[in-house]
């Protein structure tokens, strides 16, 4: 739930990282609280079991310059991937201005991602959010392992699009971030779809992980507007 | 309809009402600082002593906190806990609900009691749940996405963010 606050002159919106365990979600905050300029970052929270894996939530706020004099402070929340945090996760999702899909690329997660793909819809939609309208992006990390997947694969899999039906909205848009390809497109049997943006990304390097924070970030800003 | 979670915004006159009850408020229990956090984590407004901590950070936790906390109430079978309350040796903290949307946190030392903060918070979460309901009804007429005039237009702005 965003928030614009006049009398601080603060715009505070909500990024929530999502994805299977072990995917590297807390990996990348860890990444951008490293980049970041300390004077525009707050404390890195982390809530985790001993062995570093997420309990409740990782959280670290940022601030990404003003707009007309308002401070843009984004939230940043990753949530546990492990299966049996469902409780903590779905908190975590609430008053969510946008979303990021950590997928882990090696072949033998594939199914831990597309079941943590289908926790989210389910979260959101018991949320009454329609994810499908919301700012998503999503992250196929890991990409220097050798056992990781294709990305014809991961796409087909785990980014396939969703309908549209409104003819407003049936028009080709091109994908800024990959020339050539589109977000929404009609596919071979006539039927319009759309799809999340994606990025590539090797989160222990830093690999990606600031492409895929200004893609949603910008998605939530524009979603204000 | 909106398809997310609805974006709302503090007014300065809104900002200065809740100012104004959470210091009568401070005045009336003798507590050391009040906050407001909305069910999301952030920060809406703080009163009285400045906190010497960091007030991000604790609000993403109070509003944790409170969460986990409703969750364990409907386990037992409770509708919710409206309030909790935390003891420390020196320093304790009481939250409650305000009107489903946002926790009041009050911090209190010695020099008050429990009692005393509880009694006085009563009447206060009353006056801030009609000053947010008002709030939120406001919000929720305007139409979506629609994020008073500040951000039309700012596409460019947008990208200049990220150079
Ligand atoms: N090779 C490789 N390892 C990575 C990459 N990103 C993260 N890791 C490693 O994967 C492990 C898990 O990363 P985390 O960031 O803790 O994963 P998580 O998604 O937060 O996991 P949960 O908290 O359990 O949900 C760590 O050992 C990371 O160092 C990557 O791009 N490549
Ligand atoms: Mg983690």
């Amino acid at each position: 739930m965003s928030m614009i606050n006049y009398a601080s002159r603060e715009i505070n919106c909500k990024i929530v990282y999502y994805g299977p365990g072990l995917g590297g979600k807390t990996t990348n905050l860890e990444h951008v609280y490293q980049k970041v300029a300390p004077s525009t970052r707050g404390k890195l929270i982390s809530l985790a079991t001993e062995s570093e894996r997420t309990l409740f939530f990782d959280f670290l706020p940022v601030d990404l310059g003003t707009i007309r004099g308002f401070k843009t402070r984004f939230h940043l929340y990753t949530v546990p991937g492990q299966v049996y945090y469902n409780a903590s996760r779905k908190l975590i999702l609430k008053g969510v201005d946008g979303i990021v899909f950590v997928a882990d690329s090696q072949v033998d997660r594939m199914e831990a991602n597309l079941e943590s793909m289908q926790n989210l819809y389910d979260n959101m939609s018991e949320y009454g959010y329609d994810l499908t309208r919301m700012p998503f992006v999503i992250q196929y990390n890991k990409r220097d392992l050798p056992n990781a997947a294709t990305l014809a694969e991961l796409q087909t899999s785990l980014n396939p699009g969703w309908e549209i039906t409104e003819p407003s909205r049936q028009r080709h848009t091109p994908d800024v971030y990959h020339a050539g390809t589109y977000l929404v497109e009609q596919v071979a049997t006539g039927e319009w779809v759309e799809r999340a943006t994606y990025f590539e990304a090797v989160a222990v390097t830093g690999e990606g992980v600031f492409d895929t924070l200004k893609a949603v970030s910008k998605l939530v800003l524009k979603a204000l507007s | 309809m909106h398809f997310g979670a609805t974006s709302w915004s503090l007014s300065e006159a809104d900002n200065a009402a809740i100012g104004h009850v959470l210091q009568r408020f401070l005045f009336d229990s003798n507590a050391r600082c009040a906050l407001v956090v909305d069910r999301s984590g952030q920060l809406v407004t703080t009163s009285g002593d400045r906190p010497p901590f960091d007030v991000t950070a604790f609000a993403t936790l109070a509003a944790a906190d409170f969460s986990a906390n409703d969750q364990l109430a409907r386990l037992i079978g409770e509708r919710d806990f409206n309030t909790l309350f935390h003891q420390g040796e020196k320093e304790s903290m009481l939250l409650a609900d305000v009107a489903r949307r946002v926790i009041l946190v009050v911090l209190f030392d010695n020099r008050t009691t429990l009692g005393m903060v509880r009694l006085k918070m009563r009447g206060t979460v009353e006056e801030l749940t009609r000053l947010f309901e008002r709030m939120f009804t406001t919000a929720a007429a305007r139409p979506v996405g629609q994020a008073p005039a500040l951000l039309a237009d700012v596409d460019d702005e947008i990208d200049r963010l990220f150079q």
